[in-house]
């Protein structure tokens, strides 16, 4: 909404105010002004001319040479290159010395040999938005209507110096898409009174009743329906004034019985509609709901195909307006209309919201009827709107308003104590100050005996409805700032991050403190994505979309993480960075249902991405490019870290798009068995190449069982008493065996008196032979309660080595 | 005898002065004092001599022997020493060169933001609580009194999955569930996460975005306790002399609800370009829990009364880091990245 300074001084004194501080007061009110806007930029000595004579340039086709009565003892002469104009014409004239927007000093000009003591100005080079100017004036220099008085400023003939104010309301103040609204608002912040508008129409013996009849059918999408008939307008420009507030506004003027509707629309916030009344087949109207597949053609040309859901205002049998949205084609009012049914009505809000949208039209009606308009401004409304066509349209208003009400407003009456107000707030507020701001909301209200105000919300203020909505009322106009600061009262409690939340923490902290970024993506995504790993995407899962999505890039919800980070990678290497070392702690979604009809599954995953080197070549050392084992020993960090080691195991395996013989499956052995909750290893050479990308080494887990298996307790073990012994043992065998399996093997057979086992050394050569490795272990035993004998270990050992020489066939070294 | 002796201190001594390395030192240790030495030869001849000699000679003997070994032990002294020397000299290095550092990765400048404001309510008793990004329609609107054709709903355009399916438009939905699963106890929670709205992206907006509510629902819960808890978050996260100012403004979930500004972080208030001459800048939008959503939730509003707020994440990492695109949030430039390695 925008409002003219000037004009809303016409309803309330603004006097002591400048816009500034009008706006900072609405501001702080709870009426955000986004900008005061001047709509004088810049504007001085322009003035009121008559044009006496115009004659064509003699060296000149397109120039003209006029001259002009500016209402000085001299009669001037300007050279004017606009088309339109001619003499008898009122034009805006700047003289010598005037300013034009842009620092435009107007200065005497000889123009082809011609003097020229001024200039004629247009719209546009009087600063004004020449978009809003009826059409006719959006060329060439702007003609003001007859009457105008000659010499007259134009900063006050257009009511240029004026500032307009952009009001950005929230959805709950409606009210103040009037005027009459903001002059309440401000009376409501100033305590000064509000001064309404004139509506009396004259008498008249003819009734309009004998022209009209209005029926609701649709009584639930339009409560109430009124009209008025006036007889002999004659269409033509509105009134200068006017036409100035409906572009201070932002409104184009079109006509006056046009912008008549208009100027009440903005001055009450009621939106009114005029049919040419000879249109209308019997004066007839029928409000219903339109019939499925229904077609009618509105103000715009368009030829609409109704349905159902959709209100109309008929003439008994078709279609003559789109309720609340734009009026048909058929009922237009033209430059030939003589008599105006003039339309003020009530329709439902999401009824009108539903079909604006769905036509794709928004209008400030659509607008106003959607967000509620004030059941008791429909009749004034009408009789404002009436009374300015009997002035500015020359038309005879008809006795009588025809109408149907099909549900009286309901009369809101809220209670609220004192006692509330005080303890909601944490304010000491007295009887009197919130006495006081009732009255200024003009809000009527009854105090009892034990503090209960009772108090009659206005219809304007549809918002207020609960108790709350009161207190909001004192707190803002007792001023937010004016509520002390205060703490809680009562036990304080412990505050706390959940298990999760803290295990996602130290995740952060160890994956950064090894040097990785931790990154977050978008969690929509293109559809193909979700196919990259269907190994973490789930078998029989689908992805999410969505029903309407911005593009097809970012259509379904992801289904893993580790695609985003290939690209977030590929991103870096395109700009030099060609060690990436990232990762990422985010939702994926999946379901199992093709047609959603609960929520999908949101599972928390970690996943990680190595590329590069993991540390620049520097004097001392050389870089070293990342492998394998650094992606799990990160994982196997983390699992030491939540203390679930102990159920996690890794398996070779071949998903797509990973390199099928560097790629695990992470396995966690939950309680009904093992289960795959993640993979890591090298990403495939192809898929490789397909992202720009070197050798790339990618892990990704679902935390969710990690969350769960979590232990922190740390529980403190003795320190040995007795001393370990040491042996190692290195076997030659066939490449394939895992070691894994051979450090399992070891730790079954040694049993319990085996501390630890680390493979401390791997070769491979041609001594060996091909498709042989030797490994070399460290065993070291111990048993707690004693010191063991030489004899003993040297049995176990040799019990260990049996057995891997049984079971892979290894070959001790010597 | 005796003058043998002094000879052969004279001609040791002499001999020990051209010493010139810890092996020649020995070497003339083992010549004068060894077993088979010099003077072991000497004093070998000591039988020869008279009962009234023999200890003169030996007093004798005794001192030409702590002569040499006092000087040999000099001696060893200084080359010790000398050798210490030396190698610390070869061993020095240029201290100048770079070392080896630790790692050093970065936190997502918005977790770090994000934690940071956890911590800040954490430290004042709050839990922290977290729900679906996918949400129903009743947890984003309805139980928020925002039902369907609700005019406010147009003031976030929403991305939804069915008609009854969206993503979460803001965290609120998880203070519903959470007043739901405490079955009218009191409540303290805020709620972090990613919530999702349609807006074209630019350097202001994002269509993803972070978001940290808060709930407070007790027994006598005051909107002054809703202001003197703001003030504590924000001087606790943007300093001391920070300040807040509460406008009046509209959420349907709140009534009084309020739109919270911060002194300017960049110029402290006096007015700059970031907060556009006005020396505040707009950070939380909060107000006193409405009574139809603790109906919703299971409260009785007649017995208790609440407040929530909640702010946007990027926003306070924009204003706390002076970065000026929300879009680097989610390029994940490394060169980016790389800024918030810092504690």
């Amino acid at each position: 909404m925008n409002v003219s300074y000037k004009w809303l001084s016409e309803y309330i004194d603004l006097h002591g105010y400048t816009g500034e501080q009008l706006a900072e007061l609405m501001t702080s009110g709870g009426i955000e002004i986004d900008v005061v806007e001047s709509r004088n930029k810049g504007v001085t000595g322009v003035v009121v001319g008559h044009v006496l004579t115009r004659e064509k340039h003699p060296d000149a086709d397109k120039l003209s040479v006029c001259t002009l009565d500016v209402g000085g003892p001299e009669v001037l002469q300007i050279v004017c290159g606009a088309k339109n104009v001619a003499a008898g014409q009122l034009v805006p004239v700047a003289t010598i010395g005037a300013v034009l927007p842009g620092d435009f000093a107007i200065k005497r000009a000889k123009l082809r040999g011609v003097e020229s003591q001024g200039m004629i100005c247009s719209a546009k080079e009087l600063g004004l938005n020449d978009k809003l100017l009826p059409k006719e004036q959006q060329e060439g220099i702007l003609v003001l209507p007859e009457g105008t008085p000659i010499g007259a400023s134009i900063l006050d003939v257009l009511a240029i110096d004026d500032e307009v104010l952009e009001l950005d309301l929230t959805p709950n103040r409606s009210d103040c898409l009037s005027m009459l609204g903001v002059a309440y608002e401000v009376g409501a912040l100033t305590g000064r009174p509000v001064k309404l508008p004139d509506n009396r129409v004259s008498d008249s013996a003819d009734h309009a009743s004998a022209h009209v009849s209005v029926r609701i059918e649709a009584k639930e999408q339009c409560s109430h329906y009124s009209a008025r008939y006036i007889k002999g307008v004659k269409i033509g420009p509105s009134p200068q004034w006017m036409q100035n507030r409906l572009m201070a506004a932002g409104i184009r003027p079109i006509s006056n019985v046009v912008d008549i509707t208009n100027f009440v629309m903005l001055e009450y916030g009621q939106p009114l509609h005029a049919f040419d009344a000879d249109k209308v087949e019997g004066g007839r109207i029928v409000v219903r709901m339109a019939h499925e597949g229904e077609v009618m053609e509105t103000l715009d040309g368009q030829e609409r195909k109704l349905d159902s859901s959709m209100l109309v205002i008929t003439n008994g049998i078709e279609p003559i307006a789109l309720a609340g949205v734009m009026g048909g084609a058929t009922s237009e009012v033209t430059d030939g209309t003589v008599n105006i049914l003039l339309e003020s009505a009530r329709f439902d809000g999401g009824t009108i919201r539903k079909t604006s949208r769905q036509v794709g039209l928004r209008s400030e009606s659509s607008v106003r009827f959607e967000k509620g308009v004030d059941p008791a401004r429909v009749v004034p409304a009408l009789n404002r709107a009436a009374a300015l066509m009997e002035k500015y349209a020359d038309g005879l208003v008809l006795e009588g308003i025809v109408q149907e009400l099909a549900e009286q407003p309901q009369q809101t009456v809220v209670k609220v104590s004192i006692e509330k107000i005080n303890r909601y707030l944490g304010t000491d507020l007295s009887k009197l100050e919130i006495e006081t701001i009732f009255g200024r909301l003009q809000f009527p209200f009854e105090l009892s005996a034990d503090g209960v105000f009772t108090v009659q919300t206005p219809s304007r203020r549809g918002d207020i409805t609960r108790d709350v909505d009161l207190i909001e009322e004192v707190a803002r106009l007792y001023g937010y700032d004016n509520i002390p600061t205060t703490a809680i009262e009562g036990a304080a409690t412990p505050g706390a991050l959940t298990k999760p939340q803290a295990i996602r923490r130290e995740l952060r902290k160890r994956l950064t403190d090894a040097g990785l970024h931790e990154v977050i993506s978008y969690s929509f995504t293109h559809p193909d994505r979700t196919k990259l790993f269907p190994a973490l995407t789930g078998a029989d899962l689908y992805p999410v979309r969505l029903a309407l999505p911005m593009s097809e890039d970012r259509s379904v919800l992801r289904t893993s993480l580790l695609p985003q980070l290939l690209e977030t990678a590929a991103y870096n290497r395109n700009r030099k960075n060609d060690d990436v070392a990232i990762f990422e702690i985010g939702s994926v979604f999946h379901t199992e249902e093709a047609e959603l009809s609960r929520l999908p599954h949101e599972k928390h995953r970690l996943a990680i991405l190595l590329t590069g080197n993991k540390n620049v070549a520097a004097w001392n050392r050389k870089a070293e490019a990342y492998d394998f084992y650094d992606i799990k020993g990160m994982i196997e960090t983390i699992t030491d870290l939540l203390g679930v080691s102990g159920d996690i195991s890794y398996e070779a395996a071949q998903p797509e798009h990973m390199h099928p013989g560097r790629t695990a499956a992470i396995v966690f052995a939950g309680e009904r068995g093992p289960v795959t909750i993640g993979y890591m290893g090298q990403l495939h050479p192809t898929t490789q190449n397909d992202h720009d990308l070197g050798d790339t080494y990618v892990l990704e887990v679902e935390l969710a069982p990690l969350y769960d298996a979590a232990s922190f307790d740390i529980v403190y073990k003795a320190l040995p008493r007795y001393p370990a012994m040491e042996r190692d043992i290195a076997v030659v065998l066939n490449s394939d065996v895992q070691a894994g399996k051979l450090v399992g093997a070891v730790r079954e057979t040694a049993g319990e008196l085996l501390e630890s086992v680390r493979i401390f050394d791997i070769y491979t050569g041609e001594k060996l032979g091909a498709d042989k490795k030797s490994v070399a272990l460290s065993l070291v035993y111990r048993h707690a309660e004693r010191t063991l004998t030489d004899e003993e270990v040297t049995e176990l050992h040799g019990k260990v080595v049996a057995n891997l020489e049984q079971s892979f066939a290894a070959e001790l070294r010597k | 005898m005796k003058e043998r002796l002094e000879a052969l201190r004279v001609e040791a001594l002499q001999e020990l002065q051209q010493v010139g390395g810890p092996q020649q030192l020995n070497d003339l240790r083992v010549k004068y004092l060894g077993k088979k030495g010099a003077l072991t030869e000497i004093l070998r001849g000591m039988g020869s001599l008279s009962a009234e000699e023999r200890p003169v000679i030996g007093q004798v003997g005794n001192e030409v022997r702590a002569a040499i070994e006092e000087v040999i032990e000099a001696k060893q002294a200084a080359f010790q020493q000398a050798e210490t020397e030396n190698r610390l000299r070869e061993e020095t290095i240029d201290v100048t060169l770079p070392g080896k550092k630790l790692g050093a990765g970065s936190i997502h400048p918005l977790n770090k933001v994000a934690q940071e404001i956890e911590d800040a309510f954490i430290g004042m008793g709050y839990t922290i609580a977290e729900g679906p990004e996918v949400e129903s329609d009743f947890y984003n609107f309805e139980a928020l009194n925002l039902p369907k054709n609700h005019p406010a709903r147009d003031m976030q355009d929403s991305f939804y999955v069915t008609e009854d399916i969206l993503m979460r438009t803001h965290t609120s939905p998880v203070q519903v569930r959470t007043m739901k699963a405490t079955n009218g106890k009191p409540v303290k929670v805020i709620c972090p996460g990613k919530v999702y709205r349609r807006d074209d992206d630019d350097a202001t907006h994002s269509f993803q975005f972070n978001q940290i509510e808060g709930l407070v629902i007790g027994p006598n819960i005051r909107m002054s306790d809703l202001k003197g808890t703001l003030l504590q978050f924000v001087q606790q996260m943007f300093g001391k002399q920070a300040q807040i100012r509460l406008r009046p403004s509209f959420f349907p979930f709140t009534e009084p609800s309020a739109e919270v500004d911060v002194t300017c972080v960049q110029c402290g208030g006096h007015g700059c370009r970031m907060c556009k001459q006005t020396g505040w800048l707009e950070i939380l939008g909060c107000g006193m829990v409405h009574p139809r959503v603790l109906e919703m939730g299971g409260y009785d509003p007649n017995e208790v009364s609440g407040f929530a707020f909640g702010m946007g994440v990027e926003r306070i990492a924009l204003l706390k880091y002076g970065i000026d695109d929300i879009r680097h949030f989610y390029t994940n430039d490394l060169r980016f990245l790389s800024q918030f390695v810092r504690m």
